[in-house]
């Protein structure tokens, strides 16, 4: 019989998106190191921004600062993390509600251990040194008062 | 009245409110997400077939066993009826083309593309469906449906057990096949042939 056959096949697509300009304020934002909500007829505050409101559909435009400190809502524990991972360490990955935002964003929790995170404890944000108008010019978040 | 297509929706051509600090900045426009999938690539037991049969510059196909079709490259089934298609069936490397596409704009990750070229839908003789080449040694202007054409390979001692051996399709100068036979048109005439005669 002959031998069995394998082969690399690597599909990849280089995309660039337009952001318009609520996604575009999002990451301006991050590049300049402030992380901005976006500001519902209620006066509720989602964060990341949307250009609709969820549930009425209308524009929303009034982007607001919120953060850098939060709340940690809920999290899990990735270890070790996929080759194509942002994160090369073990990380936690939380559900945090930034101070002024009513709506918890998605990150990457930068603690040693499991051990260092709990539900309701206080985390801010690490910020890249370089920036570009990214989600990874977050590196993530780590328990408040660790970066001092 | 219906929107017109062309105008982005209120919130993507509206203006946003900044905090202050963002008033003077130069605005984030784009974004790069690129999507890379690694895969460890197996072929099945007819793709295998086809691939090893390539490394002594031969081309397989299958035949359905419902209608006789052949189908390139193989895939263990004819799809239309779900039939197994154990039979494979040893085809020339000269055929036509079936239809094509002139690409002038560069591919990111194919640097090996000079542009323009031309991919095509290749219908070898004596296979029922098309399947993917380049066509050159010909004028891009030149390409039309139904032009008959021949495989140029890499040289015997560079073949492997790829379909990449095939470097391109070459004109073989013969009259072209009427575009009425040619591509996926070619099964439809037959099948009317058959018809008649039946």
């Amino acid at each position: 019989m002959a031998e069995r056959l394998r082969a690399d096949l690597v599909l990849e697509y280089p995309f660039t998106r337009t952001t318009g300009p609520v996604i575009g304020a999002f990451l301006t934002g991050l590049r300049e190191g402030i992380i901005l909500g976006i500001r519902r007829p209620d006066g509720t505050v989602l964060c990341p921004p949307t250009e609709y409101d969820p549930e009425s559909s209308v524009p929303l435009t009034d982007l607001v600062e919120v953060g850098p400190g939060g709340e940690l809502m809920s999290w899990t524990w990735v270890d070790p993390p996929r080759a194509q991972s942002p994160w090369d360490q073990p990380h936690g990955l939380g559900l945090i509600l930034l101070d002024g935002a009513d709506t918890p964003m998605v990150h990457g929790l930068l603690v040693e251990s499991p051990e260092g995170l709990s539900v309701g404890m206080r985390v801010t944000a690490r910020w890249r040194p370089e920036r570009e108008g990214h989600i990874a010019d977050l590196e993530g978040f780590v328990p408040e008062g660790a970066d001092q | 009245m219906s929107a017109d297509p062309s105008i982005p929706p209120a919130a993507l051509s509206g203006e946003v409110s900044l905090p202050e600090q963002l008033a003077d900045v130069e605005p984030v426009r784009s974004v790069r997400t690129p999507i890379r999938l690694e895969y460890d690539f197996i072929p099945g037991s007819a793709s295998s077939g086809y691939l090893n049969a390539f490394a002594d510059r031969k081309i397989l196909g299958q035949r359905s066993p419902v209608d006789g079709a052949v189908f390139v490259p193989p895939r263990g089934v004819d799809p239309r009826h779900g039939a197994a298609t154990p039979d494979y069936v040893e085809l020339p490397d000269t055929g036509h083309v079936g239809g094509f596409c002139v690409t002038r704009l560069p591919i990111p990750g194919r640097d090996d593309l000079e542009i323009p070229y031309v991919s095509a839908w290749i219908h070898l003789d004596g296979a029922d469906i098309g399947f993917l080449g380049l066509v050159a040694g010909i004028d891009t202007s030149e390409v039309r449906m139904g032009m008959r054409v021949r495989a140029v390979w890499k040289p015997d001692d560079e073949l492997g057990r790829t379909a990449e051996n095939i470097l391109y399709w070459e004109p073989t100068g013969e009259p072209d096949i009427p575009v009425t036979a040619a591509g996926t048109n070619a099964w439809h005439a037959k099948q009317a042939a058959a018809g008649e005669q039946g």
